[in-house]
């Protein structure tokens, strides 16, 4: 195998993108992602059953046409990498036993790793000089992760996570009390456009000097969320404008999750902020991030939105890293963890 | 060869050669962790099969698999799903071609060949379909392929109108807690001789997914 620069496969089926990527080194050849979002669509929200099967059915297709687009074959590979965790179990075996026979069927060694951890691996595809350590906030429909990477492959440490919904939900559960259709995100910051961001003071969640004390880099969503409720019930009468109650439950997420990543930033003094995630998509949330990062010194990253949904180039990246620093293959005996921690990078590492 | 592989109940892979003989045969009773042993079984399936075929004195024709076969289920779904990811990503690895398998006819076929000579009325392989259901397919003997004739099924009935539903089909109940990985070759290899095929590529789900639709938004003080 070339350990300089290793021609990986990922397989990413964590939440509802069933992702395949294909990257030599550091350099991406093909991020192929097949989205069952569509079909969640009707139901407000990833309805997990409804995403396995919709994994299952695209896995083959998304392999066939990620080699393609690589110009490869498989024959070819180096190393195949597969998401071990964390994300919606049903969901997670699909990938993890296509990945296991597509390792055995070609002989060649398997990665098992962290989907976090992938996230930031993402960064590395961009083309340019990625430094450590940085701070990294993930926020998706599945995920909202506070993250001090200060090595990508042996040291990633969780500073914070949602205790609650996930940002990405609680964009989703507002659009569906302001009567806008899911996927929440886009539709809020289409409405959020013509309000004002300072109509409402929606609460910031965890955000007390109390909070400080224990809870300083963990988020939590559901008391704004009981808060827009109430208010939109309150002002029903007198009819909402929902352009404001838009734009400004949209800055209450937006500020706790810059204050608190900026924040994490100075106090581990580290001038550099990587986003990732689907979330990051939101326009005011880049836009107060690259504001206030420039006020306080701190150089902020966001790869291209292809690579901060979830994806299969991320996956094969983080293996392609662990492959350059000598990490043996994982063993063919794990599983999926829905909640494995962000410190185990890859799983069950042979000895 | 075709390698076989079933995780509609358990998880089981076996080696077998097109005429039937049976190189390898592996498998986990855990009714989970379909996932989590996939690999280790088809790793160890593959190397068994190099030893020639179980009990065989003569030497090992070296394994080539030319199909792999997949249970479709019945079956708890997420478990299910795990075999036939796996046969599908090995047959992408090797350009093979699947052939599906309906889970109930492998078990039907070791029904019939355990005893060839018994007089085998109509009988129903009843498998577990959780939430207070079984599986059933109802079968009547071998036809000239040598394929189990399904005559109902499969279908899914409460657990406690299953003893109803086969009397009425006069068919009489075999419970089946396993689905033998051998079975599913040996069914693909008689599909595969008679050109037929068993079942489409979608799994046997026989449910719709479960979905909890949300609630209307929450009011608060109601
Ligand atoms: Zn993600």
């Amino acid at each position: 195998m070339s350990r300089d620069e290793p021609l990986v496969l990922g397989i990413e089926t964590s939440c509802d993108e069933t992702g395949i990527g294909i990257v030599r080194g550091r350099t991406l050849l093909s991020n192929t992602i097949a989205s069952s979002m569509d079909e969640h669509a009707r139901y407000g929200g990833v309805v997990p059953e409804v995403a396995a099967r919709a994994h299952l059915e695209a896995l083959q297709p998304a392999i066939e046409a990620a080699v393609a687009e690589a110009g490869i074959r498989l024959g070819d590979l180096d190393a195949v990498a597969v998401t071990s965790g964390p994300g919606l179990a049903g969901a997670l075996m699909v990938g993890v036993g296509a990945a296991k026979a597509l390792a055995v069927s070609l002989d060649k060694p398997l990665y098992a790793v962290n989907h976090l951890v992938g996230h930031i691996a993402a960064d590395l595809l961009t083309g340019e000089e990625v430094e450590y350590p940085t701070v990294a906030l993930l926020v998706s429909g599945g995920h909202t992760s506070l993250l001090l990477v200060r090595d990508l492959v042996s040291d990633v440490e969780m500073l914070g996570e949602t205790m609650d919904d996930a940002a990405g939900e609680a964009f989703d559960k507002i659009a569906r009390i302001l009567g806008l259709p899911y996927p929440g995100g886009p539709e809020i910051d289409r409405v959020a456009a013509t309000g004002n961001p300072d109509a409402i003071r929606f609460p910031r969640g965890l955000s007390r000097a109390s909070d400080m004390a224990t809870r300083r880099y963990d988020f939590s969503f559901s008391g704004l969320k009981t808060a827009v409720a109430r208010w939109v019930e309150q002002h029903e009468a007198d009819g909402v404008d929902i352009a404001d109650v838009a734009a400004s439950f949209r800055e209450a997420v937006v500020d706790v999750l810059v204050t608190k990543a900026l924040d994490a930033c100075a106090r581990h003094d580290v001038p550099r902020l990587l986003l990732g995630g689907g979330v990051i998509a939101n326009r005011r949330l880049r836009d107060v991030a690259l504001e206030r990062a420039a006020a306080a010194g701190v150089a902020v990253r966001i790869p291209p939105l292809s690579l901060c949904t979830d994806n299969g180039a991320m996956i094969a990246a983080l293996a392609s890293e662990l492959i350059r620093s000598g990490r043996p293959a994982s063993t063919l005996a794990f599983g999926a963890d829905s909640t494995l921690p962000v410190t185990e990078i890859q799983v069950a590492v042979q000895a | 060869m075709i390698l076989s592989i079933d995780t509609s109940l358990g998880t089981a892979v076996a080696v077998v050669e097109a005429d039937g003989v049976v190189r390898a045969e592996v498998s986990s009773d855990n009714p989970l962790g379909h996932a989590e042993v996939i690999g280790v079984l088809l790793r160890e399936a593959l190397a068994d099969a190099a030893h020639g075929a179980i009990g065989a004195t003569v030497a090992a024709a070296p394994v080539e698999v030319t199909h792999v076969a997949t249970g479709m289920g019945p079956g708890p779904f997420t478990g299910l799903r795990v075999g036939i990811a796996a046969g599908r990503a090995f047959a992408l690895g090797r350009a093979l071609p699947v052939i599906p398998v309906p889970s109930h006819d492998a078990a039907a076929l070791a029904i019939l060949l355990a005893d060839p000579f018994a007089e085998m009325p109509r009988f129903g392989v009843v498998t577990d379909a959780r939430r207070r259901e079984f599986a059933y397919s109802i079968y009547e003997g071998l036809d000239d392929d040598g394929l189990p004739i399904r005559v109902v099924g499969a279908a899914l009935t409460p657990r406690d109108q299953i003893d109803v539903v086969l009397a009425e089909h006069g068919a009489a109940r075999r419970d089946v807690t396993a689905i033998p990985a051998a079975m599913i070759g040996l069914v693909a290899a008689r599909a595969l001789a008679a050109s037929r095929d068993l079942t489409g590529p979608e799994p046997l789900y026989l449910r719709a997914p479960d979905v909890t639709l949300p609630s209307a938004p929450k009011r608060v003080g109601t």
